[in-house]
């Protein structure tokens, strides 16, 4: 008797489970399918939840109407580049404080700790000072450069670092290898899983920034997509099918990298909050 | 001497592996606070000099504006309706989800997860859409409690409540993942060892998984309060800080203030205030990891 009650309530709750599902992702369902009607539709009030329309027009329409391929390629384009710095200066710098001996090196990294609680949003007045000071404003190298600083990164390969072995760093080092070549030829690639999962995060980060590239790409064309999309609705007006077009080109290579590496995301995400998953 | 000389050698390609990390961090972090400080105790403006000291009298003067009173009452008010809500709501859902089978877990997990890796702004495109005051699909929803459809973010009574919705639909999915994984960590055994006793599923949550889910439930309140209390984007993207200032917040003015106002002293001062803030609530999360032993 109670074994078949407890049967009962657990198919309940796993059919609550899927609607609660479906309602948080609708949000995401209907902007595909207002993305692929055409504008009469959209407002027309027959139009149903399911898809009726398989028009593309919004989509060739914000091709060919809006900067979109360069707010891609300045979006791809910095988030490449900060991706690859923020690795690789954050591994050396862990590297070095993990295996090696030098002055300051408990103040330095007493400070990157320090710097996971000061809040970017609070310098953006300074920082953007700084970049009209050294000519950077509207450049990419403006819109990189305050990304650079992720101390996570720097606290997530400590610990990896740290759990390697000392004797491995003794061995190479006496076999007169120096320390670039142990940490690019054996501290890297054992610790390619993460810094796979720390890459991916890095990455989707960067693609998401909003408030700073707004404040400091001033023209269109060095928009990144997530800022550049906002102008799209102004021209736009209520043509809501365009916008949500616009919206879904924007979020597509973040929503596909997140797919592909889901356990990596989910990895990388409890690594660096500090749970260890 | 030999380990004199190895121990320069070692400092100095130390010195090499840290420098670009420390030149990046020193020129756009630690150079732009000390700036951030002696700018707000100026009449500087964005653009063009460092203007004239003038001592504390930015800060008497942001204490006395009653904008910044409005926009910490409401930054308070964000707080308010985002951070408990969004950690109930997180816990139910990693409750719900981390009962189902491994492969289904993965992919009801991706359902609630996908909103949060998606860019501010096509977030709220997506809501400005869903919520518009004549197609909106959810005003026939907000006419039930209204009585009649409602322009949201043109409405000082359902400003607040709507952006501080899109945001937990939004940012849940982090809190999710974090409790899964919480509750992945509490053993199977503590579950049978009662499940043998009789326990009822109540009993269960309150006497094992409540208690040792506890420092990840303080974990994402931290969290989620500090996120919360730097609200910007949404805001600017979906109301402006609109209307009546009725979802006016802190950031926000310091945007207004030194980018349309081109008052960068009085800019300073608040993002120092802000900036104090919120520093203070880290140290706090600090000392509840350090003292998880992490």
């Amino acid at each position: 008797m109670g074994r078949h009650i407890k049967k009962i309530e657990n198919a309940i709750l796993t059919l609550i489970t899927f609607i609660s599902a479906t309602i948080w992702i609708f949000p995401l369902y209907w902007a595909f399918i207002t993305s692929i009607r055409s504008e009469e539709r959209v407002v027309s009030s027959d139009a149903g939840l399911w898809p009726d329309e398989f028009n593309f027009a919004a989509y060739t329409h914000v091709f060919y109407n809006t900067k979109i391929i360069i707010w891609y390629i300045n979006s791809i384009g910095t988030a490449l580049i900060i991706t690859f710095l923020v690795i690789v200066t954050g591994m050396m710098c862990a590297y070095a404080i993990s295996q090696m001996r030098f002055p300051a090196r408990r103040l330095l990294y007493g400070v990157i700790l320090g710097c996971f609680m000061v809040p970017s949003q609070a310098l953006i007045v300074t920082q953007f000072i700084l970049m009209s000071d050294m000519g950077l404003v509207n450049s990419w190298a403006g819109i990189i450069l305050p990304q650079l600083v992720v101390p996570v990164v720097i606290i997530v390969y400590k610990q990896f670092f740290d759990a390697v072995p000392k004797e491995m760093r003794e061995a190479v080092v006496l076999d007169s290898g120096g320390d670039y070549t142990l940490l690019f030829k054996i501290y890297l690639p054992l610790n390619w899983g993460i810094t796979a999962a720390l890459a991916i995060i890095t990455f989707i980060s960067a693609w998401n920034q909003f408030f700073w590239p707004f404040l400091i790409a001033t023209t269109e064309d060095k928009m990144t997509i997530p800022v550049g999309i906002t102008q799209v609705k102004d021209v736009f007006g209520i043509a809501y099918a365009r916008v949500m077009a616009s919206a879904l080109l924007a979020a597509m290579p973040v929503a596909v990298a997140y797919l592909i590496f889901q356990r990596k995301v989910t990895q990388a995400v409890m690594i660096s909050s500090g749970i260890k998953g | 001497v030999a380990v004199v000389a190895n121990r320069r050698k070692e400092a100095v390609v130390a010195l090499s592996l840290i420098l670009p990390f420390v030149f990046v961090l020193s020129l756009v972090f630690l150079y732009p606070i000390g700036k951030l400080i002696y700018l707000s105790f100026t009449n500087a403006s964005l653009i063009g000099g460092n203007g004239e000291w003038v001592g504390l009298d930015n800060f008497k003067r942001v204490l006395s504006d009653r904008l910044f009173l409005t926009s910490l009452k409401n930054n308070g008010y964000f707080v308010l309706l985002t951070v408990i809500p969004t950690t109930i709501i997180a816990l139910v859902i990693a409750l719900m989800v981390v009962r189902l089978r491994k492969s289904l877990q993965a992919l009801i997990l991706a359902f609630f997860f996908l909103p949060y890796i998606l860019p501010v702004s096509v977030v709220t495109q997506i809501w400005t859409w869903m919520l518009d005051f004549q197609f909106g699909i959810l005003q026939p929803a907000i006419s039930l409690i209204a009585g009649k459809p409602v322009a949201v973010f043109r409405n000082p009574y359902w400003v607040m409540p709507v952006v501080a919705s899109v945001t937990i639909w939004w940012t849940n999915g982090f809190n999710v993942l974090l409790f899964i994984a919480g509750l992945r960590n509490i053993p199977k055994d503590y579950y049978e060892a009662a499940g043998l006793d009789g326990a009822s599923r109540w009993q269960l949550f309150g006497k094992i998984t409540w208690p040792l889910l506890w420092p990840v439930t303080a974990l994402v309140l931290t969290l989620q309060f500090i996120m919360q209390l730097k609200i910007f984007d949404q805001i600017y993207l979906l109301s402006n800080g609109g209307p009546f200032n009725s979802s006016y917040v802190l950031l926000l003015m310091v945007y207004r203030e030194a980018f349309q106002l081109d008052k960068g002293g009085y800019a300073s001062a608040v993002a120092l205030i802000l900036f104090v803030m919120i520093a203070a609530f880290s140290i706090l999360q600090f000392q509840l990891l350090k003292a998880r032993g992490q």
